[in-house]
């Protein structure tokens, strides 16, 4: 009952956090993808460069988030700014990763096919790897996702702001309704992008490729 | 066959054109192909005729492997050729470097006369057809999209694509309305790898380059696809190059066969002249002794006949003709007369029949008959004795001397041995 009467004094306030933790997340996966995609791209044509990358990309996932947070603020301060770049650098791992492990997945015989019918290297690339790869791209895309929608809330403690304001004023302020009212609409919204990015790709999964037993 | 030879023509007139300049390729313009069907003009002996791939002195190495070694041999026009060999051999390596999929480490390959390496090696791609083993189709396009990948690639516009597309689905026996928007993983191996030939045809090439294309297949599947391909060469009249590992495949297919050891060729002929003279204890070991015998086709009719038949003058009488007949146990006698030529037959009907009336052979004998001379094969023997009916048939040489009889029993002991 407190949970409702807070929530129905506080929409504006509610939808405003919502809004901007998507904001904080949209913006450090988008970031994540156009930097991502095109570095796993580039460590399968220069594998030597693939180890390296992606140890290092494998090191930003394994710090925890808070000790992430503390180490750049010194640098960078507080604010959303520091939470979107360690975001950004969580999403990485998973994003190069995943294209790089799908793009490798491409049996060389496709690419052989490519090359003899005549296909220039980036036509292999567009018309090839990259169209049987994407469900697994987007794989790596939707863990990222879920995972920043996650740490979001956490970044909220930097004063980032987002969903994660409310549960740590809450806590502070020993008022339940007010946690409950960031964390329930922060793990619906991780429960609803990983259903809405299942979707995504699924649906950018050529047809040719589905159903394969 | 006046379609094929159209497009022979074409190719021929476009082939001298461009002999001297860089456009290596023909697009067969239909305008001419019409033009030319109008009039019945024999152009068989453009079969085979031109000189088209042409490899000089090539080598590649793989670090310290040689794959291919020194290699100098000429694929002419129309011409399907088989690349055979133990693994290792160098055969998809020598096909992959037509199209420059591999590069030589040494030497040049000519195709019409020019340099390949002096060709972006895309453009060359798209003017050969490649059909590679397996799946070679991507899965993630439709039939339509696989099919038509090479016209795409070529910036054909979209409704000369779909002409194209669905004249090749006919063309490969798949109904263009039942399969246009499938996916290959819908189809079946043997529909797969029909795909893969039509993909390979799309532009229309010259020359098509096909890489163990049916190894993947069920062994009924490969005979018909096989069957598919000689028929469609017999229309099409395209320059093959096909690497396989299998012997009857390569009997099967080849106008020429080209056996493969470790770099070189052994042996470059028809596959009939190998099977005879095969090259060295190699060649022959990787044909197999027993293959010569078990196709009728290469077994000479010389080498299996009877040499020294029952024979019978023509002045003798019916009575000395019977005798004859009972003292061999044969039911009919070949007729010669002295200086050995073959007259006719006498069967023992015949002589019956007469008996009695004081007739000579000469008088009973059937001139009717149907003889092979000493180089025709078992097969060609075979189908003679099927559509006239007759259990043995006489062998002359080129003096019209009888030298031998072909019979069942000698037929059935022969093929029967192997």
């Amino acid at each position: 009952m407190e949970l409702l009467n807070y929530v129905l004094n506080n929409p504006d306030n509610i939808i405003r956090l919502l809004i901007e933790h998507l904001q904080i997340t949209g913006t450090a996966i988008i970031t994540a993808i156009v930097i991502g995609v095109p570095l796993g791209i580039i460590i399968t044509r220069y594998k030597r460069l693939a180890n390296p990358i992606l140890a290092i990309a494998n090191i930003f996932q394994t710090i925890p988030s808070i000790a992430f947070f503390g180490i750049l603020i010194p640098f960078m301060g507080i604010g959303k700014k520091t939470a979107i770049l360690v975001l950004f650098l969580y999403a990485l791992l998973p994003i190069v990763k995943n294209t790089f492990t799908g793009i490798n997945e491409v049996s060389p015989s496709m690419i052989d096919a490519g090359r003899g019918m005549g296909m220039t290297n980036f036509q292999i690339l567009r018309m090839v790897e990259l169209p049987q790869s994407l469900a697994v791209i987007m794989a790596g895309v939707r863990i990222a996702t879920v995972i920043n929608i996650g740490t979001t809330t956490i970044a909220a403690y930097i004063g980032a702001g987002g969903l994660g304001e409310l549960i740590f004023i809450g806590i502070q302020l020993y008022r339940n309704e007010m946690i409950l009212a960031g964390a329930i609409p922060a793990a619906l919204l991780a429960v609803l992008a990983d259903k809405l990015l299942g979707y995504v790709e699924f649906k950018l999964t050529p047809k040719g490729l589905k159903n394969k037993k | 066959m006046k379609g094929i030879d159209s497009i022979k023509l074409v190719a021929f007139f476009d082939r001298a054109m461009n002999l001297h300049s860089s456009i290596l390729f023909y697009e067969k313009s239909k305008y001419l192909v019409r033009k030319i069907e109008d009039k019945p003009i024999n152009l068989i002996i453009m079969r085979g005729g031109f000189l088209l791939i042409s490899f000089k002195n090539v080598t590649k190495k793989f670090g310290d492997f040689i794959a291919v070694n020194n290699l100098t041999v000429d694929f002419k026009s129309g011409e399907t050729v088989v690349l055979i060999g133990p693994s290792g051999c160098g055969k998809t390596t020598t096909l992959r470097m037509i199209n420059r999929l591999i590069e030589p480490t040494g030497g040049s390959i000519y195709v019409n006369d020019v340099d390949t390496s002096k060709i972006d090696p895309v453009e060359l791609r798209r003017n050969m057809g490649y059909v590679i083993q397996q799946i070679g189709l991507f899965p993630h396009m439709s039939i339509a999209q696989n099919v038509g990948l090479v016209p795409y690639l070529k910036d054909w516009d979209a409704s000369k694509r779909k002409e194209r597309v669905e004249e090749l689905l006919e063309f490969v026996g798949m109904s263009p309305s039942k399969f246009y928007d499938r996916y290959p993983n819908e189809l079946s191996g043997g529909q797969q790898q029909r795909i893969g030939v039509a993909r390979a045809l799309a532009a229309d090439p010259e020359i098509i380059l096909m890489d163990e294309p049916f190894g993947a297949l069920d062994p009924i599947t490969r005979a018909t696809l096989q069957d598919e391909l000689l028929q469609m060469q017999d229309k099409l009249g395209k320059t093959i190059i096909f690497v396989t590992h299998d012997m009857d495949e390569a009997l099967k297919l080849a106008d020429k066969i080209a056996i493969m050891k470790d770099g070189e060729v052994l042996q470059f002929d028809s596959p009939e002249y190998i099977l005879r003279n095969p090259a060295n204890e190699f060649v022959e070991d990787f044909i197999g002794k027993d293959r010569l015998l078990k196709r009728p086709e290469y077994i000479n009719v010389k080498d299996i006949m009877i040499k020294n038949p029952v024979s019978i003058r023509p002045e003798r009488t019916l009575t000395q003709a019977l005798e004859k007949m009972r003292l061999h146990k044969v039911d009919s006698l070949m007729v010669i007369d002295e200086s050995g030529n073959f007259i006719g037959l006498a069967t023992s009907n015949d002589v019956l029949e007469n008996f009695g009336n004081g007739k000579t052979v000469s008088e009973i004998i059937s001139t009717e008959f149907t003889h092979v001379t000493e180089g025709a094969n078992v097969s060609q023997v075979l189908s003679i004795m099927a559509q006239e009916q007759v259990g043995y048939i006489p062998v002359l040489d080129d003096n019209n001397n009888l030298s031998g009889l072909i019979t069942r029993s000698s037929l059935v002991n022969v093929l029967g041995r192997s």
